[in-house]
């Protein structure tokens, strides 16, 4: 069991919607993770540098709090390695199948009434949801 | 401009995602765990994002175009397709797993633990598995 911060994580979110409204608004993009990344081989030239520079956001502002407050990131994955190196795979080739994770469809795709996203959250959600049953109390 | 925006937007996407929880991946399966220590705090941060983005999103689509750019980027595919089912599905057993989605992982790196670059690099890999796996079929396409 971990602690309930409903504040923390709401503050967390504000500040993921503020990012996300900053891509549309000035970008004109969605703010997708693995669409963001993923789309990098298959981007036009001139549609790289911006997708870059997000990422090196993202670890400049994972340094920035690992710094801070180290212990947001808790201490170790609950598998081991070759879970992980599964889950990885998985999580991989699922998001770029399905075109989005939680940041496209999740937070995107759900605020913008997508149908896609709909679906999508409703499956990722609810096989999570089992596999972490499964794991925790099956096995 | 563009470059700086994008800069700035992953950073308070990166600092967004550790203040709410999301980069610890116990925190996560927690939040995933409905049948057992339940934690719904996460369901706060998705909350969040959408509670500010959503009206964003329908108010400033209908009117303008974007401040850096001559045009949206929107999404238009509007087909429930295999691949979006199968993908939905195999990025929750992988969520769920190991406790990490794309945009965490990322930001985890940053802690350079074991755990976290096993992830990524496996995440990686199978994303351009997918990357290759599409031009092989595009290739095989044109060519028949």
């Amino acid at each position: 069991m971990t602690e309930f911060t409903p504040i923390a994580s709401s503050i967390g979110g504000l500040l993921i919607g503020l990012s996300a409204a900053m891509m549309l608004v000035l970008k004109g993009r969605i703010a997708g993770i693995s669409g963001i990344i993923g789309g990098l081989p298959t981007a036009p030239a001139e549609e790289r540098p911006w997708r870059v520079a997000f990422m090196a956001g993202l670890l400049g502002g994972g340094f920035l709090m690992f710094v801070l407050t180290p212990a947001q990131f808790g201490v170790q994955a609950p598998v081991g390695t070759a879970a992980l190196v599964v889950a990885g795979l998985f999580v991989g080739v699922g998001t770029r199948i399905g075109s989005g994770c939680t940041s496209g469809h999740g937070v995107c795709g759900l605020s913008r009434l997508s149908p896609r996203s709909m679906v999508a959250t409703a499956l990722f959600m609810s096989f999570a949801a089992m596999t972490v049953f499964v794991i925790r109390h099956v096995l | 401009m563009q470059v700086l925006a994008a800069f700035i937007a992953g950073l308070v996407f990166a600092v967004g995602l550790a203040i709410g929880g999301m980069t610890d991946p116990n925190k996560v399966v927690s939040f995933l765990d409905i049948f057992g220590n339940w934690d719904p705090s996460l369901a706060f941060v998705m909350g969040g994002a959408i509670l500010l983005y959503a009206p964003v999103y329908h108010y400033i689509v209908k009117k303008t175009r974007p401040l850096l750019h001559h045009t949206f980027h929107l999404p238009t595919s509007k087909d429930i397709d295999a691949r979006l089912i199968a993908g939905g599905m195999l990025f929750g057993v992988g969520w769920g797993m190991g406790g990490f989605c794309p945009g965490p992982a990322i930001v985890s790196t940053a802690t350079l633990r074991g755990d976290v670059l096993t992830f990524v690099g496996s995440m990686f890999a199978g994303m351009f598995a997918v990357y290759l796996y599409d031009r092989f079929r595009t290739t095989a396409r044109e060519s028949s």
